[in-house]
């Protein structure tokens, strides 16, 4: 299931239209996740505080849409392109790569809620192969 | 058993009481068509469904879309005894239609992506919890009579 160049178009074109509430985007996603999936809130138990919006979950909101918009601008060669990434999860971080799916879903749920009219079937479908498929890059170094 | 919080079951009739089944049986079916094709497999007989355009404009996914929001609204009704309630439906997609569980799961998603579009910020991580609890445990029920 690798990614068409209308794929690719489909998501550099939402991604131009959503990348200036990054930030916040990552935010919604993380605290989603922290809230709906409880379970991975194991990997932050380092932190003070785990509420929706909290410092630390707007932090590394913020760093993960980092890596994200740095995987679009990577989109035509995700598995070299974030290999730095990969074996910081394969090694250090550990994640799960279950949590992926997880937090890719709650993408998806924020970018409908903020994004309705952009969000359409067809970016929907394109946003949910990206993040499978960076899923599947960031995956690459575990074994 | 499974136990709702008054927030849990606040959450949930809220949701469905101001839901357009219209609207939103037809866009979580079509979405669910598109974004994962393979779920196309069941709808043999739809007629058109060869891209995103014409599943969006046919008429029987707009149709089936409705009675799959229908079928959840009774369980939204009857929360406190859904594995009963879905029983004979449990059968009847197992038996009758085929239907590999896994697709529940799919369209639940789809479904989510929709009700978060239909109330944006409305939609809080809280109100997503509990609203995909109890999708969690519909989907369960569904699939208790498969074997």
């Amino acid at each position: 299931m690798s990614l068409s160049a209308k794929d690719k178009a489909a998501v550099r074109d939402l991604w131009s239209k959503v990348s200036g509430k990054a930030d916040d985007i990552g935010n919604d996603a993380l605290s989603r996740m922290l809230v709906v999936y409880p379970q991975t809130k194991t990997y932050f138990s380092h932190w003070k505080d785990l509420s929706p919006g909290s410092a630390p979950v707007r932090k590394h909101g913020k760093t993960v849409m980092g890596g994200v918009a740095e995987a679009v601008s990577k989109i035509d060669d995700l598995t070299s392109g974030l290999l730095n990434l990969s074996e910081l999860h394969a090694f250090q971080l550990r994640v799960d790569p279950a949590n992926f799916k997880i937090l890719s879903h709650n993408i998806l749920v924020v970018l409908a809620a903020m994004f309705p009219n952009d969000f359409t079937p067809e970016a929907h479908v394109a946003m949910d192969k990206f993040l499978s498929a960076l899923a599947l890059a960031l995956a690459e170094k575990y074994r | 058993m499974v136990e709702w919080t008054e927030f849990e079951r606040a959450t949930i009739q809220d949701i469905f009481t101001n839901m357009n089944y219209d609207v939103v049986g037809q866009q979580s079916l079509a979405r669910c068509l598109i974004v994962y094709p393979w779920t196309q497999r069941y709808f043999g007989k739809f007629g058109n469904l060869y891209n995103a355009a014409a599943i969006m404009g046919n008429p029987m996914v707009a149709a089936h879309g409705k009675v799959v929001l229908r079928g959840l609204e009774k369980a939204a009704k009857n929360m406190d005894n859904i594995k009963a309630t879905y029983a004979d439906l449990s059968v009847l997609h197992s038996e009758k239609l085929h239907v590999d569980p896994d697709n529940f799961r799919l369209l639940g998603d789809c479904l989510t992506v929709v009700v978060a579009a239909q109330l944006g910020a409305a939609f809080t991580p809280e109100a997503q919890a509990a609203f995909q609890k109890f999708l969690a445990v519909a989907i369960s029920s569904l699939r208790r009579q498969y074997h």
